[in-house]
């Protein structure tokens, strides 16, 4: 199980998958906005995403976890 | 080499000598290197030199002791690519490379030639430190290990120096990689700390593993001490003659331009990069399409990939490309991203590497985290290099240059040679939206009716972009040149190859106070 965390502070702008999604390594899984910046943050490894802890408005600290994503 | 009657049989006695020496440590340490996929120590070498041939130093160095032979390391001359370099490699096999007196002393006296010969030096590190037993005769004296890392500092910026890290560099030797200009790393045996995970959790009682604490992977990602990480020795050696080919042999030499080659196939510019502003882009797909291709070497490429630094070359002549990378954090500058730039630039203005700014870049980061980090003061190292190298520079603003994202990718008051936008930039103190925040926050609050703020936002955005149209600013003579993006590659040929003779050397005085 691996918990994919925000790269840097800012707020959800999309979640671009569901939970049970099976995604692939270097798949853009949330789209952060942060400096009036669109940061896609990429899954680091494939799996399937067991939970998703944001939602689109939240706001994020650098090195919260975004999904949790399993085997 | 037979016994012959004319002798007593020197030629006998030196050939057992030599035998003894060429054979390294005890034969269950070389059954340990093969083990952890190691090398030895003259195997590196045959690798590392043109043909496997050099010439040694202090080869006897303890050769009466027994036990000892070479006292652990090989200080070597020989040719890479052609050009002549020095190099020292400790002998893990042999008291696993640790430094007695004639180790260290080896190691000066390698420096010393590289200096006087005015050549690139190589340090193939594989040691576990100090031999506590021999400190008082290698540790605290004039020339002791502290020797080293002086001549380290004297030669830097003289001549490249490159530093292979195999195994551990442990405490005071942790030190070398840190004075080289460039560290390459075996993932899972090189690793670098300056208390071990055992004398961390003696002393400070921390529970860790080397690996978390001071392995490859984590410095080339994590700390930045390390920059290239590779899989294997054989592929560590290879990279240290790559990166050579980019240097001239020191300081007072230009690096050689070769014939040019043409780009990778891809997507033209026009088609990399979109227009809006604040969508990602991968910026490795628009470098690709500026330099010959597979020549693009990468620098710290794990650490801070908000911001890449690299070397390459465009039709043949070496340049070093500092790119801000929208894909990775939005391309905002972090203070790892500001350390990474300005060692870089360092690096290229030591030898007479011309630079290339690609500013794609909304600004340094904002916010607490980062103002405790102290982003200024990083901030400004990154500005300071920039600003002090006297190299030829290209500022290419491909998209928006905001705040002092401006200034750190060589803006027009930094006396770049010329500042090209690309008919997609966008130069401003801040984005349109946060400006139009900033400066009509009260009236925007003040409309209640959101139809009608919406439309007050648009009309106040619109003027705005009026206001810092890339053609104002060409017009005020603020950009020197607007490029179509699919000439660039051929706009930059040119004028690295016009501003090969720039010499314009800073004023003079003993050192600027730099800002650390």
């Amino acid at each position: 199980m691996t918990e994919l965390k925000a790269s840097m502070a800012g707020t959800v702008l999309n979640v671009l998958v569901a939970e049970g999604d099976a995604v692939t390594a270097g798949q853009a899984v949330v789209t952060i906005e942060s400096m009036k910046m669109e940061i896609p943050i990429e899954a680091e490894a494939g799996g399937k995403v067991e939970k998703i802890h944001v939602e689109v408005g939240s706001f994020v600290n650098e090195e919260d976890t975004l999904l949790t994503l399993g085997e | 080499m037979t016994k012959t009657s004319e002798t007593t049989g020197y030629n006998e006695r030196l050939e057992q000598k030599l035998a003894t020496i060429f054979a390294g440590g005890h034969p269950k340490y070389h059954e340990k290197m093969k083990e952890s996929k190691k090398l030895f120590v003259r195997e590196r070498l045959n690798l590392l030199f043109d043909g496997g041939e050099y010439v040694e130093d202090g080869r006897f160095a303890n050769v009466e002791a027994g036990d000892l032979p070479a006292d652990g390391v090989v200080t070597a001359i020989g040719k890479v690519n052609g050009e002549t370099v020095c190099v020292m490699a400790n002998d893990s096999t042999v008291k696993a490379g640790s430094w007695g007196s004639r180790t260290v002393e080896k190691i000066i006296r390698i420096q010393e030639t590289a200096e006087k010969m005015q050549v690139p030096m190589l340090y193939l590190v594989d040691s576990a430190g100090a031999r506590i037993t021999d400190q008082l005769d290698m540790f605290p004296n004039r020339r002791g290990a502290g020797r080293i890392f002086h001549n380290q500092v004297r030669m830097s910026g003289m001549v490249p120096q490159i530093c292979l890290l195999f195994g551990p560099s442990a405490a005071g030797g942790a030190y070398i990689p840190a004075f080289c200009d460039i560290v390459i790393m075996v993932e899972g045996n090189a690793s670098m700390y300056l208390g071990s995970p055992r004398m961390a959790e003696k002393v400070i009682g921390e529970k860790v593993t080397l690996e978390e604490m001071g392995g490859a992977r984590m410095h080339c990602t994590v700390s930045g001490v390390g920059d290239v990480l590779v899989a294997t020795e054989e592929d560590a050696i290879a990279e240290a003659r790559r990166y050579l080919t980019y240097f001239p042999a020191n300081f007072a030499v230009k690096p050689e331009r070769i014939a040019g080659t043409t780009v990778k196939a891809g997507r033209s510019l026009e088609a990399i990069i979109p227009e809006n502003q604040n969508a990602p882009f991968d910026m490795y797909e628009l470098i690709d399409q500026l330099v010959d291709e597979g020549s693009f070497f990468d620098i710290k490429k794990l650490f801070a990939g908000e911001l890449i630094t690299g070397l390459a070359r465009i039709d043949g002549q070496v340049v070093g490309i500092l790119a801000n990378q929208p894909k990775v954090k939005g391309g905002v500058l972090f203070g790892d991203s500001a350390d990474k730039g300005a060692k870089f630039i360092n690096l290229c203005d030591a030898f007479s590497i011309p630079l290339l700014f690609l500013a794609d870049v909304p600004g340094f980061m904002i916010g607490t985290k980062v103002e405790r980090a102290g982003i200024i003061r990083h901030g400004a190292k990154f500005i300071a290099a920039m600003s002090s190298a006297t190299v030829p520079k290209i500022s290419v603003i491909v998209r928006k240059a905001y705040g002092a994202g401006l200034y750190a990718m060589a803006g027009p008051a930094f006396e770049p040679d010329v500042c090209i936008a690309l008919p997609t930039a966008q130069i401003a103190v801040m984005g349109p939206e946060a400006a139009v925040n900033a400066v009509y926050s009260n009236k925007i609050e003040a409309i209640e009716d959101p139809k009608e703020r919406l439309k007050y936002v648009q009309q106040k955005h619109q003027e705005y972009k009026e206001e810092i149209d890339i053609y104002k600013l060409a017009s005020d003579l603020i950009i020197d040149e607007i490029v179509a993006p699919h000439e660039l590659r051929k706009v930059l040929s040119q004028r690295f190859a016009f501003y090969e003779t720039k010499d314009l050397p800073m004023p003079y005085r003993k050192h600027g106070v730099f800002p650390v």
